[in-house]
């Protein structure tokens, strides 16, 4: 699905970069410890998270992601956006918690799977 | 063999907030020069998780990264508390690290072992009261 797709089912707010909400995702992970996502992601779209600082953006960096949930309606601070706009990625926030969000976006065919982990 | 293309960083140990920003940096750097996206990915996941290390661990420390014709080396060289036994470190799930870090993303104790998941060779010397310096090896090609 493309990024405004998944922004459209988890009616969700952007802060930054809606010039990239045309890219496509193929899966996305749900997860609040950085570590994890840096041990086992792998080419995954986007991050939902209940986390909120800028190690976020820079776990996404560094896995090459192109989009960052925030759930339960958390606000991502001045810097946290700054950062992800210099990275070209897209900031949202949903009023889902992490289960609903991830359980929406799986029902709605991105699974998260992945060719080759 | 051509002298190294060497990128230096100082770590402010002082903030955790912003840590991080030396492993942006690299990123930006090599991908500029090109390099295969998943070479950029390892190199980059492991000196992300070593410059957290040195400032959750260490209060900081310098940060080396040499681009050789078939390699690229991280040498991250702090004067911390050292590292008591390797071994145990070396462990998923072994961690030292605070609640406050752990509350932050951190502290899973899934560091080490990630650096050593993306490198091709890794190697620690610690002396305690000393510091720490770990070297990772990422081959080219
Ligand atoms: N640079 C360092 N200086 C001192 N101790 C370190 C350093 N790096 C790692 N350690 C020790 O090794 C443990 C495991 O490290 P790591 O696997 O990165 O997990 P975490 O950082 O989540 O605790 C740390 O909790 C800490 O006790
Ligand atoms: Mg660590």
């Amino acid at each position: 699905m493309k990024i405004k797709d998944l922004k459209e089912l988890l009616d969700a707010e952007v802060f930054c970069c809606e010039e990239n909400l045309g890219r496509q995702i193929d899966s996305a992970c749900g997860c609040d410890l950085m570590s994890d996502v840096l041990a086992y992601v792998k080419d995954q779209g986007a991050l939902l998270t209940g986390l909120v600082n800028p190690q976020v953006v820079r776990t996404a960096v560094m896995m090459d992601l192109i989009c960052i949930v925030f759930v339960r309606s958390k606000e991502p601070t001045e810097d946290i956006v700054e950062l992800a706009r210099e990275n070209g990625i897209v900031v949202m926030n949903t009023s889902k918690r992490l289960y609903e969000a991830c359980g929406i976006l799986y029902s709605n065919g991105l699974t998260g799977k992945v060719k080759n982990s | 063999m051509s002298e190294p293309l060497v990128f230096h960083f100082d770590i402010d140990g002082e903030d955790f907030i912003s840590a991080g920003q030396a492993s942006i940096q690299i990123k930006k750097n090599l991908r500029r020069i090109g390099l295969d996206p998943e070479i950029i990915r390892r190199v980059s996941i492991a000196m992300y998780e070593g410059e957290i290390n040195m400032v959750i661990h260490a209060k900081g420390g310098e940060a080396d990264v040499k681009l050789y014709e078939d390699r690229i080396e991280i040498i991250l060289a702090d004067k911390g508390p050292g590292i008591k036994n390797i071994d145990e470190a070396m462990q998923e799930g072994f961690s030292t690290a605070s609640d406050t870090i752990r509350s932050l993303g951190f502290g899973a104790g899934m560091g080490l072992p990630n650096m050593k998941r993306y490198s091709d060779e890794m190697e620690i010397n610690t002396e305690i009261g000393v510091g720490t310096t770990v070297r990772m090896v990422i081959k080219l090609a």
